[in-house]
């Protein structure tokens, strides 16, 4: 069996590289249903952190993974499920995708993020679940794995219509939720 | 605050070294004190075992429309060539179970031969190269192999501590056949001498692990009045299909 490459850092020095245009608009903002979802990266003393880079994988809106490429040069009528974002000097970030409905059965919608920065010298993976789907949060099988107090740093406040606010937070009181999906450390 | 000095850091690592012995860990611990910007960045719950549904047994679908084929030589994006040893790297990217991972997105980007970024918020007094701009972007062939044209990189300091020095490196960006096997990693040169000072470097405690970043000199891929040639093969391992609880709770 090879053996598995370790992380390291992404360093300070990534915003001529990996950030693109297009890059957060994994559905076009006037597409009838793109949604918001933003909000801020902050540190374990609550500042925010301008040198994050955030990285979004979501199903579409029937619950099924896109197939389809052009995610560095998109079609503007097209969705790929795949969005990326640098955070702003304000450690803030926004994207423009699509609702997705549930990948199973049981499962409540969530779109994947994972976020790189540095001083992270492993990134992390969370999932952003939505508040006004309280029924099948209620009943999904991982943030019923989550302690109830933490439960809530896993899912997007509605801040407006059609519009989604998660703050992440990588350290201290409210500390995001990160996951483990069973790789090596 | 006085700068720590690298004897300082440097006993720090040994330390840590020291008491991971035989841990086996693969990537870095995210709290690695000797590296200074992970104190406020790491989290201090564990992370929550999670089962991953279908969206995260897959990857974006990335191809030949997101990649044009010159986006693989960094020595050919400007007028003129760039200064310093002219360098192939090479290799295959591989999943956990050594199959290639195909047609999929890798993305690099580094310092110019003086060590200095092309990036705005990088200080370091050394000279930008106007003919080099360190970015590049390559799809894997159906064999998982990768091929980039490049300058080596400098070294650069930092101001982690008192006289602190990257060994040169390259920043790679991966995309696996799952979104979990998502990596971003930095490839480095054999017999660096500044490896064991490097609290990046070292924050992989396990010395078998660390030597995986290291690529190979390999006269074989060297270019006759050209270039020289570096191997350096990855492996980005998935989740099980299957969650299970883990044996130990202190695990995760
Ligand atoms: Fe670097």
């Amino acid at each position: 069996m090879p053996e598995q490459t370790p992380s390291q850092t992404v360093g300070p020095f990534f915003g001529h590289a990996l950030p693109y245009v297009g890059g957060p608009e994994v559905r076009a903002p006037w597409q009838p249903d793109a949604i918001r979802l933003h909000g801020t990266v902050l540190d374990g003393a609550g500042s925010p952190v301008p040198d994050a880079l955030l990285e979004v994988w979501g199903a579409d809106e029937s619950g099924l993974p896109s197939t389809e490429r052009g995610s560095l040069h998109r079609d503007p009528l097209g969705f790929t499920g795949f969005g990326r974002a640098a955070t702003s000097d304000d450690g803030a970030y926004t994207f423009s995708t699509v609702k997705p409905g549930p990948t199973r059965p049981g499962s409540a919608p969530y779109v994947v993020v994972t976020v790189f920065a540095r001083g992270l010298l492993h990134h992390l993976l969370t999932r952003a679940y939505f508040a006004d789907e309280a029924d099948a949060n209620a009943t999904d099988p991982l943030l019923r794995r989550v302690e109830a107090d933490r439960r809530g740093t896993l899912v997007a406040a509605v801040d407006g219509p059609r519009s989604y606010r998660l703050d992440l937070r990588l350290q201290g009181p409210g500390e995001t939720v990160f996951l483990d999906y069973g790789t090596p450390r | 605050m006085t700068e720590p000095t690298q004897d300082v850091v440097s006993a720090e690592i040994a330390d840590r070294h020291r008491r991971e012995q035989g841990s086996g860990a693969v990537h870095p611990r995210r709290d690695f004190a000797p590296y200074r910007s992970t104190a406020l960045r790491h989290p201090t719950h564990e992370l929550v075992r999670a089962d991953p549904e279908e969206i995260e047994l897959v990857s974006p679908a990335f191809g030949h429309s997101d990649v044009a084929a010159h986006e693989s030589d960094l020595t050919v994006q400007h007028a003129g060539a760039p200064s310093g040893e002219r360098i192939v790297v090479t290799g295959h990217v591989l999943d956990g179970e050594g199959r290639p991972v195909r047609n999929q997105l890798i993305e690099v980007w580094q310092a110019n031969a003086s060590g200095r970024y092309a990036h705005k918020r990088d200080q370091h007094p050394a000279p930008l190269d106007p003919n080099f701009t360190g970015v590049g972007r390559i799809i894997t062939g159906d064999d998982g192999s990768y091929r980039l044209t490049t300058i080596k990189p400098g070294a650069y300091p930092w101001r982690n501590h008192r006289n602190a020095w990257r060994p040169a490196h390259i920043h790679f960006s991966f995309f696996g056949t799952a979104f979990t096997q998502r990596l971003i990693t930095q490839m480095y040169f054999p017999g660096d001498p500044l490896f064991g000072l490097d609290p990046i470097f070292q924050s992989i405690t396990d010395p078998a692990a660390r030597a995986r970043l290291v690529a190979e000199y390999d006269h074989g891929v060297s270019e006759p009045e050209w270039a020289l040639g570096y191997r350096w093969d990855v492996v980005l391992t998935g989740p099980r299909a299957t969650w299970t609880e883990p044996e130990d709770a202190d695990d995760a």
